[in-house]
């Protein structure tokens, strides 16, 4: 999304207008409603929502693992190089996996196969993508380890992931999905289960990695907080759709819409200690039943009769900013 | 961290040189060396091989293969033998087990009997689990319609009687002039194992669709596994121990399921002779001569004993949590 009004080659990973729809029992759940970002090589996007925004699900679009059925991808491209992933071929798809494009869990524990050692489980890609051979692929993986500050990484190569700690873990994990040199590195929630002094340090490692190979970083979080020192640009979505899209400093300083303006009301401040928490009123919509109009409109503090019979398009707040709210302008300048 | 060793060893050693300063970054050395590559099995053969239950089931099982190859080598008489001036006599320095109705040498016929026991048991426990787990996995893992069919396909085999089932099968074998003692073993084997596998694949089919939910799955998928290496690799080391455990249950009620086969007359029959068979035998004396009950049903209770050790270790072996 440049606004820079030239036509340049195609941004390293694009997601436009992405649709995807859960057939549940109850009925069809529509998870993504026309999402739309971009990443570039040395660039930080971060993804920010509230649980069932629709974050992960677009992750796990992009990576071809959605659970198909209940889920289907019913409009959109996904494109990787230019090249349209949903139209690819399931070999091709897997190619581009890990050596395109990679993913860290937000669960370590659970992403790493408790039977085998974290070695095995890099080497495994090394030697089967690569054509390592076992000591190879062995080198390499106690390298990986080591660029991830895994302390004794020739000796931890060798243990199971249970004997390892949840910052631990999640390294192994970053290990494990840099083996293959991505373009692109997806984070889902990377420091979510994890406390407060370890995520600072596996951000940190992240941007640090990340600036280091070029690649380009989506980071999927709820937390504000957690992005606002390493994203170049914030997406935020809600209900499926992106309703805010700007480049990282704007949006703090001057949230686009009301739903980001609020989210970073309920942030904990140090200069009011003592006093409540704001809060977001109600709940984030059923995917199941999407209010008409704006999705936001019924927790909207600024709602008018227009939010509830429309729904707001991109209105452009200056260079490469969006927000989906028909008030965004008055918004902006209000403040 | 669950693992005592670590504690135990006493070469805990606390990592100063980084700011990793939780407690459970003790590092322990383990033994086994450094560098040497670990895997799954590797690892699972070096813990079993310090596990006393491992060791003790191992002996005995491989006394049971020993006696089931060479029956010769652990007694001069002959199993046939009939002599009913001797029948149902006591043990004694001549018959360590005494004699059976018919006066043939009981000790001798268990001797003669465990290849026959071994190969019912073993061999239907084998193919129960191999058919059960691969189409367990296939079914849990692939879900959809692949799923359905294969699971009433089970059902219906689940569905028949299965003493009932096994007299068919072999009734028809009968009739077709199977005959020797290999052939009929192979038969026995066959229709316990058509009945049977349906209950091994239930169990691979639950812990297949539990472990397919994990997130290493869609790591796995995420990280470019094909679904081949994501069924063989990933989940089936991760399914392994519930039908194991199963295994080593059901070898054992496949010996006593031969010898109600036997008792009914289709089951094993000479030249094969077996444990069930002379359990059948002994069940109208077993109050004026308990030895021709016990023996043979004592070796079938450490035999059956011997396999759930070995699974139950194998299993836990098999944990890297446990080790």
């Amino acid at each position: 999304m440049t606004d820079s009004g030239l036509v340049p080659e195609p941004p390293l990973l694009e997601v436009e207008n992405l649709f995807v729809e859960f057939r549940t029992r109850d009925g069809v759940a529509r998870v993504l409603n026309g999402v739309s970002y971009s990443v570039d090589a040395g660039e930080t996007l971060a993804v920010l929502g509230e649980s069932g925004s629709g974050k992960s699900v677009t992750a796990q679009a992009i990576m071809g693992i959605l659970d198909v059925p209940p889920a289907v991808v019913t409009g959109g491209e996904i494109r990787f190089r230019g090249e349209n992933l949903l139209e690819a071929s399931e070999g091709r798809r897997t190619d581009v996996r890990a050596q395109g494009i990679a993913m860290i869990f937000q669960d370590a524990l659970s992403a790493l196969n408790p039977v085998f050692t974290v070695g095995f489980q890099i080497e495994e890609q090394l030697r089967v993508r690569l054509g390592m051979t076992r000591r190879e692929a062995r080198a390499r993986a106690i390298e990986l380890l080591d660029l991830v500050r895994i302390p004794h990484a020739s000796r931890r190569v060798r243990q199971y992931p249970h004997e390892f700690s949840g910052g631990m873990r999640q390294r192994a994990m970053i290990a494990m999905s840099l083996a293959l040199d991505p373009e692109v590195l997806i984070a889902d929630e990377p420091t979510t289960a994890l406390d407060v002094t370890v995520q600072a340090q596996i951000m940190d490692l992240l941007a640090e990695i990340q600036a280091e190979r070029e690649m380009g970083l989506i980071l999927i979080t709820h937390d504000l907080g957690v992005v606002a020192e390493v994203a170049d640009r914030i997406a935020v979505m809600y209900a499926g759709r992106i309703v805010e899209h700007a480049d990282a400093p704007s949006l703090y300083r001057l949230p686009g819409h009301p739903y980001t303006a609020a989210l970073m009301d309920s942030l904990p401040r140090l200069d009011l200690k003592g006093g409540e928490l704001n809060t977001i009123k109600g709940l984030p919509p059923s995917l199941l039943n999407i209010p008409s109009g704006c999705p936001f409109h019924p927790r909207c503090l600024m709602a008018q009769d227009l939010c509830r019979t429309d729904v707001p398009t991109g209105h452009r707040l200056g260079l490469g900013r969006t927000s989906a709210c028909h008030f965004a302008e008055e918004l902006v300048r209000s403040v | 961290m669950t693992d005592p060793s670590a504690a135990a060893a006493g070469t805990a050693t606390r990592d100063t040189e980084s700011y990793v300063v939780a407690p459970e970054h003790l590092e322990d050395v383990k033994p086994g060396g450094p560098g040497k590559p670990r895997s799954l099995w590797s690892d699972a053969w070096r813990d079993l091989r310090r596990r006393p239950m491992f060791i003790i089931s191992g002996v005995v099982i491989l006394l049971l293969v020993v006696i089931a190859l060479f029956p010769g080598l652990f007694t001069s008489a002959d199993p046939n033998l009939t002599d009913l001036a001797r029948s149902r006599k006591p043990p004694s320095a001549d018959a360590w087990f005494g004699y059976d109705l018919q006066g043939r040498d009981v000790y001798a016929r268990v001797m003669y009997g465990t290849r026959w026991s071994l190969l019912v048991g073993i061999g239907a426990a084998v193919f129960t689990v191999l058919i059960g787990s691969m189409l367990g996995i296939l079914a849990g893992f692939a879900g959809g319609w692949v799923d359905g069919l294969l699971s009433r396909i089970g059902e219906v085999f689940f569905g028949l009687p299965f003493v009932l089932g096994a007299i068919v099968i072999l009734t028809i074998f009968r009739n077709a002039g199977v005959n020797g003692a290999l052939p009929i073993v192979g038969v026995v084997v066959l229709s316990l194992a058509v009945l049977s596998w349906p209950v091994a694949m239930r169990i691979m089919r639950s812990a297949a669709i539990t472990a397919k939910q994990q997130d290493y799955v869609k790591a796995a998928r995420a990280l470019g596994a094909r679904p081949a290496r994501i069924v063989f690799r990933h989940l089936l080391p991760n399914c392994l121990a519930p039908v194991l455990v199963y295994a080593t249950i059901a070898l054992g009620a496949f010996i006593g399921a031969e010898a109600t086969l036997s008792f009914l007359g289709i089951g094993l029959r000479d030249p094969a002779v077996s444990w069930g068979v002379m359990i059948a035998d002994s069940r109208n004396f077993v109050r004026v001569a308990p030895h021709m009950l016990l023996f043979p049903a004592g070796f079938l209770t450490a035999t059956v004993l011997a396999f759930v050790m070995l699974g139950d270790a194998v299993r836990e072996a098999l944990d890297p949590k446990l080790r």
